[in-house]
C-alpha cells in the first residue's frame, strides 16, 4: 500500500479554468446571436474563422515549440470569438485570419503564453487591424445591408445618433458583430456574475465613469440623452464588460479594478473626442493594460491587524 | 450572511459519514507508544525504564525548559523506550507501554473546592502536572499561555467551530460529555476574569448548539456564539476577529488584543484535571473519509497507532490515497501508520484522489480567487511569482510572514497552483535570507 505524501491542503475546489473559459462563451452568446439576426449569417461564419484559426494558431505554436497542446484550456478559442465580436460583418476572411496571428503568436505567445501577457489580445489584433487594414474593419453595415455610419460616427459631428435609444440597446442598429446589443451584452456580464466567473466592479466603474464624464462634457442640446447614448454606442458595453475583465490583463486587487476601470472609463471619452477614430474603447483599455501591474502593486489591502487594517483602536 | 472575517472557501465538508452514533467505543489497544514529546516545547525525559510496571494516569515523562509531562494512558509494563515515528514526521523518543488489560489507575485526587475559594497558582500547577496542551491541533503548554494571560484578558473564548471538513470530535464531545468543558470554561474564568466569555460554535452543528445554549442559560456568563460555517472560522484569529471584531497585529499574540483562545477538549481536560485529579490519558478521534470502511469516533488513548485504529474502523479501501493527521486543509499526511495517536490528535482522515485536482494548463490566469479567498489579506499569487522569481525583498514586501497556511488559496485556484506551498517556500526564503 502506497501513501502519497503531499503538503496540504489535501482537497480542491472544483474551480478549473477552462470552465471558465467556456462560462465566458456562454456568456457571449446572446450577443453573437444577435449579431446574427441582424448581421445575416457572415457573422457566424466570421465567428467560427475567428475562433478555429485562433486554435489553430495556439496548437501549431505547441507543436512548432514542442509543449503539451495547450488548446484544451480554451483561451485561445475565448480570444477568437471576442476578436470577432469587435469586427464587422463585412470583414475579409483573411483579414480576420491575420488579425488572429497577430492576436495569438504576437500579442500572447510571444510574451510567454496564457497569463502572461501585457495585453489583451484580442483587442491588440483589433488595435493591429485598424492600422493595416482601415477599410475592411471600419466599414459597417446597417439592417439593410446598406453600408451606413454607426451611432458613434453622428455623434462625433456632434449630433445625436438616428437610431433611438431603445434600439440601441435591443440592437437595431449597425456596428460591429458583437456590440450592438447592450441587452444582450448585460446579460452575458450577469451570467458571468452570478457565476463568480467576474465581479461587477470593473465593469460598473468603467461604465459609471463614462456615464458620469459625459453628463458633464455633453455635446448636444440634452446632457442625460447625450449620456445615455455614449455608454449605448461603440464598443463601450462589449469593452466594459468582456474586455477590460479580462483576468491576465486587469488588477486583481478590490481597489486596482476600480481605478482600472475609472481610468478606462475616462480615457475612453478623451479618445472619443479627440481621437482621429470615432471610438476610444479599445485604446483605452490597451492603455490601463499596460498599467495593470503598477496598479497591482500599490493598492491592496492593508495589512492584517494593523491599524489602517482595521478594527483595532 | 454576514461575513465576518475577510475572505474564507466552503467546501465539502462530509460531516455526517462520522456522526454515526451517539455512544462512543473506547479502543482497547494492546500497546502504547507514548512521544515524550506532544506539545510544543522540549522533549520531556523518561522517569521510568524497560520493565517498570505503570499504573493509568502516571506520570511517565516530564523535563526542566518549556514542557509539560506526558502519562500513562493505560496500565501495563514498559517494553521499549525508543525512537519511534511521530504524526508530526518526526523521529522522536517514545515510551512503549504492553496493554495488561487491569485498566488500574493511580490514585486521583478530586477537589469540589467551590470556585471562589480556587487558589490560582495551584490551578496553572494543576494545569502543567496533567500535561494539558492545547487539544485543538496546535500543542502549546495551556499552562504557559495561561500565566503569560492573566490579569490582561478581556475575552476569553472556547472555540468549538471544528471549521475543517470531516472533523467532529468537537462536536461528539460536546453531544455526549458537554458538562465537563462548560466547568472547565467556569475555571478558566475564575482564573483570568475576562469580562465577557464566549463559547463560538459553527451553525452546522444544530444537536451542539441546543446543548451549549441549554447550558448558557443555567451560566448567564457565559455567551453562545452561533457563527456562519465557513473555513477557517476556527482559525483563532479568525475567530477572535469574529467574536471582538480585532485583529491580532502582525508577529503579536491573542493577548494583544486581550484575547485568549482555548479549544473545548482542553477545556473539559482542564475540568478533569483540577476537579477529578485525572490528567489526560485519552481523547475522542474522528476516524473518517471515503477511503475508510466504517467511519466513526472513538474515545481513544493517547499512544493508539494509527493502524489499530483504521482496523477498528473497518480498515482501508483499495483505493487509497493518502492518510493524514488532521483534517484536509491543514492535516499532515502519514508514510508509516504505526505513528500513535498523541494528545492533539484530533482525526485520522484517509481520503481517495480527489479528482478535482485535475487541471489542463496548470498556469496562473490572473484571476484573484486567491487573493479573494485569504483570511489574512495577502496576495498569493504575487507571493508565488516572486518565489519562483527568487525576488526576497518583494515576497517579504507581501506579508508572507502573516500566512496562517489555512490553505484556501491552494483550495480556490482554477489551475491547481501549489500557492500554499509556495507561501512556505517564501517564508523560508525570508529565514534564510535573515541568517546571513
Amino acid at each position: 500500500m502506497n501513501l502519497t505524501l503531499a503538503t496540504s491542503p489535501h482537497i480542491r475546489g472544483n474551480f478549473r479554468t477552462n470552465k471558465i473559459m467556456l462560462d465566458v462563451i456562454i456568456a457571449l452568446i446572446p450577443a453573437l446571436v444577435v449579431g446574427v439576426i441582424v448581421l445575416g449569417l457572415r457573422a457566424l461564419l466570421v465567428a467560427a474563422v475567428s475562433v478555429v484559426s485562433a486554435v489553430v494558431f495556439e496548437a501549431l505554436w505547441c507543436l512548432i515549440t514542442r509543449r503539451k497542446l495547450t488548446i484544451v484550456d480554451g483561451s485561445a478559442g475565448v480570444t477568437g470569438l471576442l476578436l470577432a465580436m469587435t469586427l464587422p460583418v463585412t470583414v475579409p476572411i483573411w483579414q480576420v485570419i491575420v488579425g488572429n496571428f497577430f492576436a495569438i503568436i504576437i500579442v500572447k505567445a510571444l510574451f510567454g503564453g496564457l497569463g502572461q501577457n501585457i495585453f489583451n489580445p484580442a483587442l491588440a489584433a483589433r488595435a493591429f487591424m485598424m492600422l493595416i487594414f482601415p477599410l475592411g474593419i471600419t466599414r459597417y453595415e446597417g439592417l439593410d445591408g446598406v453600408t451606413s455610419a454607426t451611432p458613434l460616427h453622428h455623434m462625433v459631428m456632434p449630433a445625436t445618433p438616428n437610431e433611438s435609444l431603445l434600439d440601441m440597446f435591443l440592437g437595431k442598429c449597425p456596428g460591429s458583430i458583437g456590440e450592438i446589443s447592450a441587452l444582450a451584452l448585460i446579460l452575458g456580464g450577469v451570467y458571468l456574475c452570478v457565476r463568480k466567473v467576474i465581479s461587477p466592479r470593473i465593469p460598473l466603474a468603467y461604465i459609471g465613469t463614462l456615464t458620469v464624464l459625459s453628463l458633464i462634457f455633453y455635446k448636444t442640446d440634452n446632457a442625460l440623452i447625450w449620456s445615455a447614448y455614449s455608454v449605448l454606442s461603440g464598443g463601450l458595453m462589449l469593452g466594459a464588460i468582456f474586455m477590460a475583465t479580462d483576468y491576465v490583463t486587469s488588477p486583481v486587487t478590490h481597489l486596482g479594478q476600480i481605478l482600472y476601470g475609472v481610468g478606462c472609463g475616462a480615457l475612453t471619452l478623451i479618445f472619443r473626442y479627440f481621437g482621429l477614430y470615432p471610438e476610444g474603447v479599445t485604446y483605452a483599455i490597451l492603455l490601463m493594460n499596460a498599467v495593470a501591474w503598477f496598479i497591482d502593486r500599490y493598492t491592496g489591502f492593508a495589512r492584517f491587524g494593523t491599524k489602517k487594517g482595521g478594527g483595532n483602536k | 450572511m454576514k461575513r465576518l472575517f475577510f475572505g474564507g472557501i466552503h467546501p465539502r465538508y462530509n460531516k455526517e459519514m462520522s456522526l454515526t452514533s451517539d455512544n462512543l467505543t473506547t479502543v482497547t489497544p494492546n500497546q502504547v507508544v507514548i512521544p515524550l514529546k506532544q506539545h510544543i516545547g522540549d522533549v520531556c525525559q523518561p522517569l521510568v525504564k524497560v520493565g517498570d510496571r505503570v499504573l493509568k494516569g502516571q506520570k511517565i515523562g516530564d523535563g526542566e525548559g518549556m514542557c509539560v509531562p506526558v502519562h500513562a494512558s493505560v496500565s501495563g509494563t514498559v517494553s521499549a523506550i525508543e525512537p519511534r515515528i511521530h504524526p508530526n514526521g518526526q523521529t522522536i523518543d517514545a515510551i512503549v507501554i504492553d496493554n495488561d488489560f487491569k485498566n488500574e489507575t493511580v490514585e486521583f485526587t478530586e477537589c469540589d473546592t467551590p470556585l471562589e475559594d480556587l487558589d490560582l497558582d495551584t490551578l496553572v500547577h494543576t494545569i502543567r502536572e496533567s500535561g494539558i496542551i492545547g487539544m485543538g491541533g496546535a500543542a502549546f503548554p495551556s499552562n504557559i499561555k495561561a500565566l503569560t494571560s492573566m490579569g490582561n484578558v478581556d475575552t476569553l473564548i472556547a472555540n468549538a467551530c471544528e471549521c475543517e471538513p470531516y472533523i467532529t470530535a468537537d462536536d461528539m464531545l460536546l453531544r455526549t460529555d458537554p458538562e465537563p468543558v462548560i466547568q472547565g470554561v467556569l475555571i478558566l474564568q475564575r482564573l483570568l476574569s475576562p469580562e465577557r466569555t464566549v463559547i463560538a460554535i459553527e451553525d452546522n452543528k444544530k444537536t451542539a448548539i441546543k446543548i451549549l445554549k441549554a447550558f448558557a442559560k443555567k451560566n448567564p456568563s457565559i455567551e453562545i456564539a452561533v457563527l456562519p460555517t465557513r473555513y477557517p472560522q476556527g482559525s483563532e484569529k479568525q475567530l477572535i476577529q469574529a467574536i471582538t471584531g480585532k485583529q491580532v497585529p502582525p508577529g503579536k499574540l491573542p493577548i494583544d488584543v486581550q484575547c485568549i483562545v482555548f479549544n473545548v477538549s482542553t477545556f473539559a481536560a482542564i475540568h478533569n484535571a483540577v476537579r477529578l485529579g485525572k490528567p489526560i490519558t485519552e481523547r475522542i478521534v474522528t476516524v473518517t473519509g471515503e477511503g475508510v470502511r466504517d467511519p466513526q469516533n472513538f474515545i481513544v488513548p493517547i499512544g493508539t497507532s494509527f493502524d489499530d485504529l483504521i482496523n477498528a474502523a473497518g480498515g482501508l479501501t483499495d483505493d487509497i490515497d493518502r492518510v493524514l493527521n488532521g483534517g484536509p486543509m491543514m492535516g499532515i499526511a502519514q508514510a508509516d501508520l504505526s505513528a500513535s495517536v498523541v494528545k492533539a490528535t484530533n482525526a485520522i482522515l484517509c481520503l481517495k484522489k480527489d479528482p478535482n485536482f485535475k487541471v489542463e494548463n496548470s498556469v496562473c490566469i490572473r484571476c484573484g480567487k486567491c487573493l479573494n479567498v485569504c483570511p489574512m489579506r495577502l496576495k498569493p499569487l504575487y507571493i508565488a511569482r516572486y518565489v519562483n522569481a527568487g525576488n526576497v525583498e518583494e515576497v517579504s514586501r507581501l506579508n508572507v510572514a502573516d500566512c496562517v497556511e489555512c490553505g484556501s488559496c491552494s483550495f480556490t485556484c482554477p489551475a491547481k497552483l501549489p500557492l500554499t506551498d509556495k507561501c512556505r517556500e517564501g517564508k523560508q526564503m525570508i529565514k534564510e535570507e535573515a541568517k546571513k
